[in-house]
């Protein structure tokens, strides 16, 4: 058993969606209790999909369990496919489905279905979000492309000089962060080499177009965490080979474009190879002096954080002072990295303890998961997103990739602006920082202030005017003061308007005065307020 | 000189006018009951909410909750692993592990409640145990206490109800021979809470408490004398566990609208025999008040046709309040489970061609709901999107459940929350 505040992934299923909500024609049964169906709102309200997943959840209930939850199932696939027709079904259980042992591959397989059954062993009690997401297209794509595949042994023919090269893009799923701008940027970067795109996929794709994965000549693997064991059976079965870089940073995207024209036997244009990026000039410029040697700590997906350490090295002149990731299945790739910054890496899914870590090392900007960046503000340090898990702002209107050109000027502004942002906070904490706003007022697990004298002691200050400026306004409103000629408050008046919440009281007390003065009320009761409202609200 | 108040709503079975209610079983696109512990953390202070469950359900919270609200909630999740089912760790002391780390982190903590979920039901542990167990250890710096908040066996506001449950046995006893009081059971915004107490101040109901308390530790007396009032349309269990102490039910429409908190008062007034004119005096600002605010409103909504998605158990008393106050027209009104008794007085106000769904299936009710070419759907978050990019008008409903508004002064805030959406696609023009 683990305690858990906060999780970095979902279970395993919720990969399982990622995939199968960014497929096209493919539905996804899932054995599950009457509640799982929330999954459903992490793409409708967080990613504002126009449409529901593709998803059926038998949603069983207790009187199930006595009952034949088996054949709830057996129905529930029956109904989905006649009512979504789907040219692949995907099955599977969440976890409490997984203990009760229907066995939904099985209970699919023997319903004769017109169409490939895939199932899913996605082990809830030991797996999450992103080895679920890989497991579920690396399975996908086994079921399609095994009955396409060449004789074992067989050696891959060399392109004919005639056909332009041709590659898959793997790895954009549903929900992914910044995939539908990535996925862009990239296909964009290889058609500038002249390779074709045959496939993209999860994104998008159909079944028809997974079954045709194998004409490509090479695999580009966007994300690692969503598409290695996929491009890795590939190139098993197909020979295909695989991209190893993925293209964050202006420095990781000029490597990427070696690599690609590598494999797919191209000349690069030397305008290509150069890019276009403003990041190279506007880190140069003077005025980005005062990035040097700013101390950064950088947690996320593997991938992200990886990538984000070499552009905050390389690219910004900062200093990593720290490096971690949730995704124990890439622990390698950065204790690999730490060990290029000299810094000790944080292999971690517990948000407490890289709250811990993040209040040790005190470093200036975080670049971290929205996870991050509450830590971030807790601590009064200024954060950037670099990551999943995502929030509803990392679907923003206009186009922000993460990766090759237009992705390195999107990283310059997003990182930077915190920074002077970060100024300003310092300066306003100086003068708020009085010895006043101590009071018993420290994040309450992390113990009382006065307790311990510890290494947090600088950072918690400016947390703690945040805290208090958050939690009532009351703190910094100590009096309700009447204008000068104006009407006075009644003390249970006044302690009404501070029930109503921050963001209105001001309003709501500007009204309220002026309802008195126009109807020559000298003190404000609670009925006053209460007239005034119901007087202003028509 | 008048008489005392009586009952505005027989309090007797449903009236022969009653609209029917059709059963419906599929899938249910429907939170379970540990999403309650969202607001529950929230309005009892000093509690813990500790859910032994999967990533799931530590998931689901956190996504439900709109995200990392608080830095650190009073809330978290025990997360099942291998190594508890497998039967490597013994999974009882693991829990007590974890509720000691958790307990030494936050010793501002005064009630912990252990809450069951799917997982932890369908193997079997025996959380009320664990919770006695653990009790004799801590008590009584923390009392800990158990339900359960699974989705095979509770719908969304159930895990209150299941919660609020689970305090009743906690609570102070009254001597047969004490006076009648009166409790008011359900989670009701402060400021509410606030506005009520001071209604049946001056109506001279003093004697009044609510549950959940907001302290942990003012959980209010029951004996054989008290009448409790619900609140909130979705508390069986804990009247259940109420009526094991002797509390008896005062049945009313639930206090939203005008109408029904004039009735949910009506109901306290003439249990304690307020004379009429004190009851009119006290009843009249705030009423004038509501139906002035609702006014408005009424003229937008007015003949708009709305159906109801299941979600709350709210769904009854809401289509009663639009359909009788702001003249809505109820095109189906879904809801998880209709307690029959309880909705009695609701039931009785609805029009009897109302068309009532009990249970769900989303796929059928989904077609239902597009040729029913609705003016406003009220449906989960799930849904929301989906119909809006499908050009219907949604109001989502667990806004209802976040938002306060029950009482006079929030009818207007009620109302306005469905003309909202109307609202702003009559000004966007893109």
């Amino acid at each position: 058993m683990q305690l858990t505040v906060w999780t970095y992934e979902g279970p395993p299923h919720v990969g399982a969606m990622r995939v199968a909500t960014a497929l096209r024609d493919v539905h996804y049964v899932l054995h599950a209790p009457q509640g799982d169906t929330y999954a459903d709102l992490l793409f409708t309200m967080i990613e504002r999909r126009s449409a529901r997943p593709p998803v059926t959840y038998t949603t069983f209930q207790a009187r199930d369990l006595g009952g034949d939850t088996a054949e709830l199932f057996k129905s529930s696939v029956r109904d989905a496919y006649e009512r979504f027709k789907p040219q692949a079904l995907l099955v599977g259980a969440s976890c409490t489905a997984e203990l009760i042992q229907d066995d939904p591959g099985g209970l699919a397989r023997t319903m004769g279905l017109p169409i490939p059954v895939i199932p899913l062993e996605l082990p809830s009690y030991q797996r999450k979000e992103n080895w679920g997401a890989a497991e579920t297209f690396y399975q996908l794509v086994r079921a399609l492309c095994l009955p396409l595949a060449p004789p074992p042994g067989t050696v891959r023919e060399p392109r004919s000089a005639d056909r332009r090269p041709r590659c898959n893009v793997l790895g954009a799923t549903a929900l992914g962060f910044r995939h539908r701008d990535d996925v862009r940027e990239i296909t964009g970067l290889l058609e500038q080499l002249g390779i074709e795109i045959n496939v993209v996929a999860p994104l998008n794709a159909g079944p028809s177009d997974i079954r045709r994965l194998g004409e490509a000549d090479f695999n580009v693997v966007l994300y690692p965490e969503t598409a290695s064991p996929a491009a890795q059976w590939l190139q098993r079965t197909f020979g295909q080979p695989m991209t190893r870089t993925v293209p964050i940073g202006v420095g990781a995207t000029r490597d990427f474009i070696r690599e690609v024209a590598a494999l797919a036997g191209v000349e690069i244009p030397p305008a290509v190879l150069q890019g276009d990026s403003r990041l190279v000039w506007y880190s140069r410029s003077v005025d980005s002096t005062y990035l040097t040697g700013k101390r950064v700590f950088v947690f996320g997906d593997a991938t992200h954080a990886v990538a984000a350490a070499r552009i905050a090295s390389e690219e910004l002149g900062f200093k990593v002072v720290g490096i971690g990731t949730y995704s124990r299945e890439f622990a390698r790739e950065i204790r690999d990295a730490a060990a290029r910054y000299g810094v000790e890496p944080l292999i971690c899914d517990d948000y407490l303890q890289v709250e811990a870590k993040v209040a040790e090392l005190q470093p200036e900007l975080v670049l971290g998961t929205q996870m991050e960046r509450h830590i971030a503000k807790r601590l009064g340090i200024p954060c950037a997103v670099i990551s999943a898990p995502v929030h509803v702002q990392d679907f923003p209107a206009r186009y922000a990739p993460q990766m090759g050109w237009e992705g390195a000027n999107v990283i310059f502004d997003t990182w930077v602006h915190p920074l002077m942002m970060g100024l300003e906070e310092h300066l306003l904490g100086m003068f708020r920082n009085d010895f006043e706003f101590h009071e018993g007022a420290a994040p309450s697990h992390l113990g009382s202030t006065t307790a311990r004298a510890n290494p947090t002691e600088v950072v918690t200050a400016p947390a703690v005017v945040e805290l208090q400026s958050q939690s009532g306004e009351a703190a910094s409103e100590p009096q309700v003061q009447p204008a000068a000629s104006g009407p006075t408050w009644a003390a249970d008046a006044e302690k009404e308007l501070r029930k109503i919440p921050f963001f209105v009281r001001g309003k709501a007390k500007r009204n309220t005065e002026r309802y008195a003065n126009d109807q020559s009320v000298a003190v404000i009761t609670v009925e006053t307020l209460y007239e005034a409202k119901a007087h202003y609200s028509r | 000189m008048s008489g005392v108040v009586e009952h505005l709503v027989p309090a007797t079975a449903v009236l022969p006018s009653a609209p029917s209610i059709r059963t419906e079983r599929g899938q249910r696109e429907v939170f379970c009951g540990l999403t309650g512990i969202i607001w529950l953390h929230r309005k009892i202070q000093d509690a813990f909410f500790l859910v032994v469950g999967s990533r799931t359900c530590a998931h689901l919270i956190q996504s439900a909750a709109g995200v990392m609200i608080f830095a650190e909630p009073r809330f978290a999740t025990a997360i099942i692993d291998d190594r508890d089912l497998s039967g490597i760790a013994d999974a009882n002391d693991e829990l007590d592990r974890v509720v000691n780390q958790l307990l030494a982190r936050r010793p501002d903590i005064r009630l912990l409640f252990l809450v069951g979920s799917c997982p932890s039901e369908v193997i079997k542990l025996d959380l009320s145990r664990a919770a006695l167990r653990l009790s004799r250890s801590f008590e009584p710096q923390v009392r800990i206490r158990s339900w359960s908040g699974s989705g095979i066996e509770t719908t969304f506001t159930q895990g209150e109800d299941a919660c609020l449950a689970s305090l009743v046995p906690d609570m102070p006893s009254l001597p047969a021979e004490a006076p009648t009081s009166l409790l008011i059971v359900g989670s009701l915004a402060d400021v509410v809470e606030d506005q009520f107490r001071r209604l049946f101040d001056a109506l001279g109901i003093d004697n009044v408490g609510f549950l959940p308390p907001r302290n942990s530790q003012e959980l209010p007396a029951i004996g054989p004398q008290t009448r409790y009032l619900l609140a909130q349309p979705f508390l069986a269990d804990c009247a259940r566990a109420l009526e094991q102490r002797g509390a008896q039910h005062l049945p009313s429409a639930f206090p939203l609208g005008a109408e029904g908190t004039m009735a949910w008062f009506a109901a306290a007034a003439a249990l304690f025999a307020v004379p009429q004119e004190r009851f009119d005096a006290v009843m009249a600002a705030p009423t004038a008040r509501a139906r002035a605010a609702l006014q408005p409103l009424r003229e937008q909504l007015s003949g708009v046709s709305i159906f109801f998605f299941p979600d709350s158990q709210l769904e009854l008393p809401l289509a009663r309040f639009l359909s009788r106050e702001l003249d809505m027209r109820l095109l189906e009104v879904g809801t998880p489970y209709v307690h029959r008794s309880h909705m009695a007085p609701e039931l009785a106000l609805l029009p009897a061609d109302t068309v009532i769904t009990e249970g769900q299936h989303v796929d059928n009710q989904l077609d239902r709901c597009r040729a029913s070419k609705p003016g406003l759907v009220v449906c989960g978050l799930g849904l929301a999107n989906p119909l809006e990019a499908e050009g219907i008008a949604t109001k989502w409903s667990i806004e209802l459940v976040f938002t306060p508004i029950q009482g006079f002064e929030q009818a207007g805030d009620l109302a306005e929350l469905f003309a909202r959406p109307l609202t702003r696609r009559n000004r966007l023009v893109v």
